[in-house]
């Protein structure tokens, strides 16, 4: 099938063919009002998804056992965030590549994201101000060894295991846990008055748009992910597609979404090096190649044919292809 | 004030006016008639040729709604009922512009509409459908509602494991509403703009086997 053939004129390239009345800006008209009498019907007719954030009050106030266990977590290095790697850290758990193939790590720390600061111990030193219990916590907890801060996050995490909540407190058996109560416990005071959300986004200026801090620590929890698998938003659901409630959300990404749930991007042995682990590198790579592949498609054999083989484009051009009687005379 | 008395064009390449060869270049490669055309081949008489001007009909309600929700600010459309309709009017407008959009493509891959040297007008076509992917996903970024919240969660680590992640944050909210605002409009639009130059400057394609009759 030709596809570079020089340009020639449109007198030229459509000598031969009957013309008949045509009327653009009409059409455009018509197309303008038609297209927006639509959308207005189905606007008013329909609304559009608006369930309200989550914020960080509500994860203290309505799991605050989540809550706690993530922020001890935090402190522990235990987290997604707190291990993730580039672009926040040196971690590694969430690095991924594909043979030398590693743009994550090429692009190094450019976002910087220390989890354990961020999210616990500073917001508490600004808490700090005016409680005594709370300073003299924080100060056992920084004058603490490594070693004996790890025998405290151990047992304290176990101990959430079994812990109880009275009043939106939480409560733990008794134990060895050296000043992480005290610690915790102000810190889910300080989140369910709302006061966490402003903390981990104040940067020392008074205007701020980066929600970056607050998303990664209730990315670590519990609570949204349970939120958003209740409106089938998880990866594993075709999310990144869906929208909350019955609206339509992004049903362009089908395809993109679509290698996410079948192998070897499911799959934890994978293939040529591809899979579960690796699955975020593979698929952006896999949708690029289509992508160009699409652009492409005109200089592909084969895929430039498909076409011309399959008889659809006799029905979008029925007219001219009707038999000859009774086809319009071509002159 | 006098008069030129030049004439109003001359034989190509003898004037050294750069502005008198431009006008020259656009006459001859898009005159009037062919940019604003009152006759067509008489195949176009199809649905399929419609699905191109809806898709810029739906553009147009995108951009016209999203002006007024970008005027007002984020909080109007959450907070006012009059907010919360342009917001709606915004939402089905996108989904009706995919819509069209993908049908368009369609119909251009079973049209292979990209013969007799129309091969660039299918590329842009689908450079624009890929910057079109990345404004709408900006744009459910920038809801500021829980699906904004759990898509950015989502979908940073896909940005991240592409290294895209280091320059274009999905949980920055800032940087989000600027682009989709901003200059992924405009890119759109320049290149719908483009894609239409170049569909007038050549006009559609004849249909396949330009014999006609039932042979292929």
């Amino acid at each position: 099938m030709s596809t570079n053939k020089t340009p020639v004129s449109q007198d030229e390239y459509y000598r031969g063919i009957r013309t008949i009345p045509y009327d653009l800006i009409k059409e455009l008209t018509l197309a303008l009002a038609g297209v927006g009498v639509v959308a207005i019907v189905i606007a008013i007719a329909l609304s559009s998804p608006d369930i309200a954030p989550v914020t960080i009050a509500n994860w203290a106030q309505s799991a605050p056992i989540d809550f706690v266990t993530t922020s001890t977590n935090e402190l522990a290095g235990a987290t997604t965030s707190a291990a993730y790697g580039a672009p926040y850290n040196s971690g590694s758990t969430s690095m991924q590549h594909w043979g030398p193939i590693a743009p994550q790590s090429w692009f190094g720390v450019r976002i910087p994201v220390d989890s354990a600061n961020a999210f616990v111990i500073q917001p508490l030193t600004r808490a700090s101000v005016g409680n005594s219990d709370l300073f003299a916590a924080l100060d056992q907890w920084q004058k603490a060894t490594g070693d004996q801060q790890g025998k405290w996050l151990a047992a304290y995490t176990t101990a959430l295991t079994t812990a109880t909540v009275t009043d939106g407190k939480v409560a733990v058996a008794t134990g060895d846990y050296g000043p992480l109560p005290t610690m915790m416990t102000n810190l889910l005071a300080v989140a369910q008055a709302g006061g966490l959300d402003g903390l981990l986004v104040i940067n020392g200026r008074f205007y701020q748009t980066d929600y970056t801090q607050p998303l990664l620590f209730m990315g670590d929890g519990g609570y949204l992910a349970s939120l958003a698998q209740a409106q089938n938003l998880k990866g594993s659901q075709w999310g990144v597609m869906n929208e909350t409630g019955q609206y339509p959300g992004q049903t362009w990404l089908w395809l993109y979404t679509f290698w996410y749930q079948v192998w070897p991007f499911t799959s934890t042995t994978g293939f040529l090096g591809l899979s579960a682990a690796n699955a975020d590198l593979g698929i952006i790579i896999v949708m690029t190649v289509l992508t160009i592949a699409l652009a492409l498609v005109p200089l592909i054999p084969g895929l430039r044919d498909i076409p011309r083989w399959l008889p659809i484009h006799r029905l979008i051009w029925r007219r001219y292809y009707a038999p000859r009687k009774a086809a319009p005379a071509r002159t | 004030m006098s008069v030129s008395t030049r004439p109003k064009s001359v034989v190509p390449g003898e004037s050294t006016s750069w502005t008198l060869r431009v006008r020259q270049i656009i006459d001859r490669k898009l005159p009037m008639d062919h940019l604003l055309p009152d006759r067509q081949p008489y195949y176009i008489g199809s649905w399929v040729y419609v699905f191109g001007v809806l898709t810029i009909a739906a553009l147009v309600w995108v951009i016209f709604s999203g002006v007024v929700l970008s005027f007002f600010g984020p909080q109007w459309w959450h907070d006012s009922r009059v907010g919360h309709f342009f917001n709606s009017l915004h939402f089905w407008s996108v989904q009706l512009f995919f819509l069209f959009m993908v049908l368009h493509l369609w119909g251009q891959y079973f049209m292979a509409g990209w013969r007799h040297g129309r091969a660039s007008t299918w590329m842009i076509g689908v450079v624009i459908f890929g910057v079109s992917i990345l404004t709408a996903f900006t744009g459910y970024l920038s809801q500021q509602n829980f699906a904004a919240q759990f898509i950015a969660i989502n979908g940073k680590d896909a940005m991240n494991s592409a290294g895209i992640g280091a320059f274009f944050n999905v949980l920055n909210f800032g940087q989000m509403y600027g682009l989709h605002v901003m200059l992924l409009p405009i890119g759109i639009t320049f290149l719908v703009v483009v894609h239409i130059v170049m569909v007038r400057m050549r006009g559609v394609v004849k249909p396949i086997d330009p014999e006609g009759a039932a042979s292929s």
